[in-house]
């Protein structure tokens, strides 16, 4: 028993070294240990955003909208189409993932089969024995339109929330077509999720020359499209604007875009690119004293009549704003249009007031309950109380040595598991220190009490701690955010405290035994 | 230096024999915990429900009154409203509303703007739409069911079967007795109780796994004490470790629950009642069990050392 080997009493000293090396940066501050290699200690734990306050959001897309979108074009394709080749058909329509339609004139059919298959070379013809035409997209276009949509999103969402100045956002895609945003010290997290809302597809189209206005009810010319205004006033009024479907020019082309004054009207003005600017110029030129349609996700912002060709490529959208909303308009349209519309599935955001006060309120908790757990081993245990809160105490620098080590995130549920290891990392000591009074009642000698006390423990000890790991893991595997934390923490403390209440007290006591060689055991 | 003996040494407590009383405790437990769960239901969180729950800090005490009138009459359902923590923080709790996922944040810019200046500061937002409900309601079954089915199959392999059925016994009673007393208490049962249920049991589990090991090693050691004895003597054995490891973590759990925050409370009561019935579960319910499933005591006998301890461990 009292053979220790050295090269243990080594690797037990090693360790408790780089726990304390690994945990001082969370008492001196990151900066300290600047300009140390990536491995080197100089971590601060990472906490979670339940304690530093921040906003996690859990983002949809709308996959079936960018499907949908691509259905309506390959039907006004098609429509084109057969119009330019002067055939009657009917039935045109979408109809599950595919576009359908019938000729009056099954002679033309092979015709123009040739002539479709040219409009899209991802879609497969289909033509039924009783003649209907069907275009469909496979299931792998689908799959990879839609995958290459929620790429897409999650570029626009980084664009916009790094223009809202977020320091350090994640964003990260989860399962199909999921986002996952976390935010942490965000200030205004409505903003945030106001910005994150609108799609923002901007385009301009002409307005109907022959009636520009209506109401809902009015009935449509081929090609045109009634949309509602985006001023309020004018939508009480019910009234809609007749919009010419063609896009004339779409906010793909712009280049900039900033909140501005005009006659101390907040406006937004704008800059195309080359193509944009010369587009714009050519559209202006010819339509000189008609209504240009400003079309923001549906809606009407403006309709200004075009006085003079604008051939400088830029222009300005003018509206019923508030100096917060031009800014937020000229945000998205640098940042660019969503390709599909984002629902918010989950919301979670901690206001920075109380996550320092969860902090503070862990803190208490973890020095109270440690100050009771020793003050307690102390009165039961004696001496070898001291040596069992010597591993506890040492048990937490390691929890969170490991925690900075692995950059794991602490939330306050993992807090919590921290102030439950406290209580339950004194159980192994327990285990032993009641293993050894058992052997010193039974008549044992100093050494070989302490001896059997650690032999006989040892396996309790490892039964005990593998179910509470179990339940931990399984936590960790199933959990979410928060319990995420909770058991990492929970099993980081198990792992350690065997390591601090088995090896470390023993290396401890041991020595100890050396030194004083006693002839009772003070227990 | 003076030690303290919580327990005395050579106690000779007859648990074994006063186990028809402490059935009947735990069989009543059980029933009332069911039919509560049953009849009465658990206060689900938004976790589960989908929701929304804000807490604010208003600027001096809060009118409570005020707010809910104000608030329900928001046409968003019903709005629950409660003091949380101080007498300046509220929490408030919107039911799921109508309509898909889109429709759930409107209501929380209608909460917002409709509170408006009385509040001082929003500590806290949380929304969960119906998809996510629905998911993390069934990660948590299936995370229930898991972790006990994984704690079941290592006692299985560690000891005999029957110490494996006596421990789903105890384990079962555990469980089922902390969801009764969220029933009845009416506490929130959010993601973070589920996660205290796994604790506890991983909590429940150990505890009755020490006294599990005295058991096989007396069973192998003694071979002619009758079973009841043998079960009394490994109880009493450990019993002053039973009551140790207790009360150090209900220790730490009572820091948790005074000082830890509102937010944290509920987790430390589930943890707190788990630990007592716990501890109760292991000495009054798995090993009496053993009594009934007969577990075999072994071929080496050695009087004098059991022979897990022959294994060297350095």
């Amino acid at each position: 028993m009292l053979h220790f080997p050295p090269w243990k009493k080594i690797l037990i000293s090693a360790v408790c070294v780089f726990g304390f090396l690994y945990a001082l940066p969370n008492l001196f501050g990151e900066q300290a240990f600047e300009g140390l290699p990536e491995w080197a200690p100089g971590k601060q734990i990472n906490l979670g955003l339940d304690l530093q306050g921040g906003s996690h959001l859990l983002l949809e897309v709308e996959v079936d909208a960018v499907i949908r979108e691509q259905l309506e074009a390959m039907v006004d394709a098609l429509r084109v189409t057969l119009r330019t080749a002067r055939v009657r058909y009917t039935g045109l329509g979408i109809e599950g993932n595919g576009a359908v339609f019938r000729l009056r004139d099954p002679a033309r059919n092979e015709d123009i089969r040739r002539q479709i298959a040219e409009l899209n070379p991802d879609a497969e013809i289909l033509l039924s024995a009783d003649g209907v035409f069907r275009m469909q997209l496979s299931e792998e276009a689908i799959r990879d339109r839609q995958s290459s949509a929620v790429a897409q999103s999650i570029e626009i969402v980084r664009r916009r929330i790094d223009e809202t100045g977020t320091r350090e956002p994640t964003i990260q895609r989860q399962g199909q077509d999921r986002i996952l945003v976390q935010l942490p010290g965000v200030k205004d997290p409505e903003r945030v999720k106001r910005l994150l809302g609108k799609t923002a597809k901007l385009t301009f189209h002409l307005i109907n020359a022959t009636q520009p206005t209506g109401d809902a009810s009015t009935k449509v010319p081929p090609g045109i499209m009634l949309l509602p205004s985006d001023d309020p006033t004018e939508l009480a009024q019910n009234r809609r604007y007749l919009v010419r479907k063609r896009v004339e020019l779409s906010g793909d082309t712009l280049i900039d875009a900033q909140a501005t004054f005009q006659n101390n009207r907040p406006v937004v003005s704008f800059r195309f690119n080359s193509i944009g600017a010369r587009k714009f110029g050519d559209i202006t030129a010819q339509n000189v004293g008609r209504l240009l349609a400003i079309v923001l996700d549906g809606k009407v912002i403006s309709a200004p009549n075009i006085r003079e060709p604008i051939p400088g490529g830029s222009g300005i959208i003018t509206g019923q704003f508030t100096t917060q909303e031009v800014q937020d308009l000229a945000l998205l349209l640098r940042a660019g249009a969503l390709p599909a519309p984002l629902n918010i599935l989950e919301e979670r955001t901690v206001g920075p007031g109380l996550g320092q006060d969860s902090i503070d309120s862990g803190r208490i908790a973890s020095i109270i309950g440690i100050v009771l757990v020793t003050i307690f081993m102390v009165v039961v245990y004696g001496r070898f109380g001291i040596m069992a809160d010597f591993a506890l105490i040492l048990n937490l620098v390691l929890i969170v040595a490991v925690l900075s080590l692995l950059q794991a995130t602490l939330t306050l549920p993992g807090i919590a598991g921290i102030v439950l290891t406290i209580g339950m990392a004194v159980d192994a000591n327990v285990l032993i220190f009641e293993r050894i009074r058992e052997e010193v009642n039974n008549g044992r000698t100093p050494i070989s009490a302490i001896d059997a006390g650690y032999r006989r423990a040892i396996i309790t000890i490892v039964d005990s701690n593998l179910t509470t790991l179990i339940a931990a893991v399984l936590l960790f595997a199933f959990g979410s955010g928060p319990i995420k934390g909770f058991a990492i923490t929970l099993a980081i403390g198990i792992v350690t405290s065997m390591f601090t209440a088995v090896m470390v007290t023993r290396m401890i006591l041991v020595t100890w035994l050396r030194i004083t060689r006693p002839q009772a055991l003070p227990i | 230096m003076k030690t303290l003996r919580l327990v005395p040494n050579n106690t000779k407590i007859d648990f074994v024999n006063k186990r028809m009383i402490t059935f009947v405790i735990s069989a009543l437990l059980v029933v009332a915990s069911s039919g509560l769960f049953l009849g009465k239901g658990l206060n689900l969180g938004i976790d589960f429900l989908g929701g929304i729950l804000i807490e604010v800090r208003t600027n001096g005490p809060a009118d409570i009154g005020g707010l809910r009138t104000q608030l329900n009459g928001l046409g968003l359902g019903e709005v629950a409203l409660q003091e949380f923590g101080s007498v300046n923080d509220v929490l408030i709790r919107v039911q799921r509303q109508e309509g898909g996922d889109g429709a759930q944040q409107g209501a929380i810019d209608i909460v917002k703007d409709a509170l408006g200046s009385t509040i001082a500061e929003y500590r806290r937002t949380e929304f969960v739409g119906p998809t996510v409900g629905a998911e993390l309601k069934r990660a948590a079954t299936w995370a229930v069911l898991a972790a006990i089915g994984a704690i079941l199959l290592y006692i299985w392999l560690r000891f005999e079967w029957q110490f494996g059925v006596g421990a789903v016994i105890a384990l079962s009673h555990d469980v089922i007795t902390t969801i009764g007393l969220f029933s009845l208490l009416a506490l929130e049962f959010n993601l973070a109780t589920v996660a205290a249920v796994l604790t506890i049991a991983g909590y429940s589990i150990n505890d009755t796994v020490v006294i599990y090991d005295r058991v096989r090693e007396n069973l192998r050691r003694y071979k002619k004490m009758s079973l009841i004895d043998l079960f009394n003597q490994s109880i009493n054995e450990t019993l002053s470790r039973t009551i140790m490891t207790s009360l150090t973590t209900l220790l730490a759990l009572f820091a948790l629950y005074i000082f830890g925050g509102a937010v944290i409370r509920g987790f430390a009561v589930a943890l707190i009642w788990g630990v007592l019935i716990g501890t109760y579960s292991s000495v009054a319910l798995a090993v009496p069990v053993l009594l009934y499933l007969r577990p075999d005591r072994g071929v080496a006998a050695d009087e004098d050392e059991n022979p897990t301890a022959e294994q060297e461990v350095p």
